[in-house]
């Protein structure tokens, strides 16, 4: 799986922050987020679903990995 | 589980419990908080810190129980979700820093966001000065985002080093369950011609002013208790909804944070404890330009530590030891207040919010360092 941003240990709202980013440069396609608590994990997904991407969630070992699709 | 999970993150959830927690701050009120400050963060703070004799200003020193209920409800909430996560690293002494001039400015203003909203929902005028110089304060902070501000990752920690904020604040909520009133000043004895000086309590604890107003210990702890589980599951941050309109458009956190103060108003209006205007209102001062420059100071020092104090609070209950530090330098930044007489003495308080000014814009322009990617 490849991991285009890892966003685990930060704080507010720099995980959102990263994520935008990442998904504007890509403008499509798939793009993996490692972030570390559900609060990132509700945060990210709103701010991809505002520029058109989708979501899911799978829990790992102290993170949570997130896929977004567009 | 996840049902509940997924109501408390939706607009739906954040707005209902915004109505909720601005329902409790207004009734909290009536039981005896003092006008138009219901669960104000910086002041129950600054009240915490003259209970412990950090500072000696005889009208505000209370160990108010709700900070610790603050936290111990989001740590209750944080173990019931499985969120809670022992964690520290980010630049803790940095937030020391912030916590510190973040509290400096709020003083200044007389309230931290949400007791701004509660004064605006209670017909304070002034708090417009404040809110407008907390938007300015969160939008120049936005900028210190944009352009690369991070204050580094945090790492996963041992429990101890989680548990150590709730155990703290539990120890402060038996104190104040121990302690819930002065002591009474003795009586002169016959033939004195003054009482004797009262006998020294643990705690340092008003019998007029501010300090000497509050609600029932134990309705305080219940709706501290409360507001604190709610807002852990829902992320409620006021500083987190300005932050998030300028940053990218996004009105989830700012809706909790509309229906706070429309739940406040609400009920001040039905309970007859709204009274428009800009004089006479309750701890507060109308010297503008520093309603609107203290709470600029906050609003920059609070978007840099990444939220408004009561999230701190909350955040420090789910185990973040960052967060944790940043509620100590609240409690350090009160002392500094009141023991540099900048609370109450507009030429100090000028000093203060230029000095915080200075040192806030030099910590974000120090921070923005490119954060690389992968670790």
């Amino acid at each position: 799986m490849a991991v285009n941003v890892d966003a685990r240990g930060l704080s507010c709202p720099q995980p959102v922050i990263l994520t935008r980013k990442a998904l504007q440069e890509a403008g499509g396609g798939e793009v993996v987020v490692l972030i570390d608590s559900m609060t990132q994990v509700y945060n990210c997904t709103r701010a991809a679903e505002k520029l058109g991407w989708q979501a899911t969630y799978e829990e790992q070992i102290e993170a949570f990995a997130l896929t977004l699709r567009k | 589980m996840k049902k509940v999970r997924d109501f408390f993150a939706s607009r739906t959830g954040i707005i209902v419990v915004g109505l909720v927690l601005g329902g409790l701050a207004v009734t909290l009120q009536r039981l005896g908080n003092p006008p138009n400050m219901g669960v104000c963060v910086a002041c129950f703070t600054r009240d915490i810190a003259g209970a412990l004799g950090l500072h000696r200003v005889a009208a505000v020193q209370y160990l108010r129980p709700e900070i610790p209920a603050f936290c111990l409800g989001a740590f209750v909430a944080a173990l019931a979700f499985r969120e809670f996560r022992p964690r520290t690293g980010s630049a803790p002494v940095v937030r020391f820093v912030l916590g510190m001039f973040a509290m400096l400015g709020a003083l200044i203003f007389l309230g931290c966001p949400w007791r701004a909203l509660l004064r605006l929902a209670g017909g304070d005028w002034n708090a417009i000065l404040g809110i407008a110089g907390l938007a300015v304060g969160v939008g120049v902070g936005v900028q210190f985002l944009k352009a690369g501000f991070n204050l580094g990752r945090s790492y996963p920690t041992r429990m101890l080093a989680g548990l150590t904020m709730p155990l703290v604040m539990a120890v402060l909520l038996g104190l104040a369950i121990y302690y819930p009133n002065a002591a009474p000043k003795p009586a002169a004895a016959a033939g004195q011609a003054t009482a004797p000086a009262p006998t020294p309590a643990a705690l340092f604890l008003s019998k007029e002013g501010p300090g000497s107003k509050h609600a029932p210990v134990l309705y305080s702890i219940g709706a501290g208790l409360v507001i604190g589980f709610l807002a852990q599951r829902t992320r409620f941050c006021t500083v987190g909804g300005i932050r998030d309109v300028i940053l990218m458009r996004d009105f989830h956190l700012l809706s909790g944070v509309v229906a706070f103060a429309a739940a406040a108003f609400g009920m001040n209006l039905l309970w007859g404890q709204f009274h428009a205007g800009f004089a006479n209102q309750p701890i507060a001062h109308t010297t503008h330009w520093l309603n609107f420059a203290g709470m600029a100071l906050a609003g920059l020092a609070f978007t840099l530590a990444g939220g408004c104090p009561g999230r701190q609070v909350f955040l420090s209950g789910e185990g973040d030891g960052d967060a944790a530090v940043f509620v100590l330098g609240m409690l350090a930044g009160a002392a500094v207040a009141h023991n540099f007489l900048t609370v109450g003495n507009s030429v100090n308080a000028a000093y203060a919010v230029v000095i915080g000014l200075v040192v806030v814009a030099v910590i974000g322009m120090l921070g923005r360092e490119k954060l690389s990617v992968a670790r």
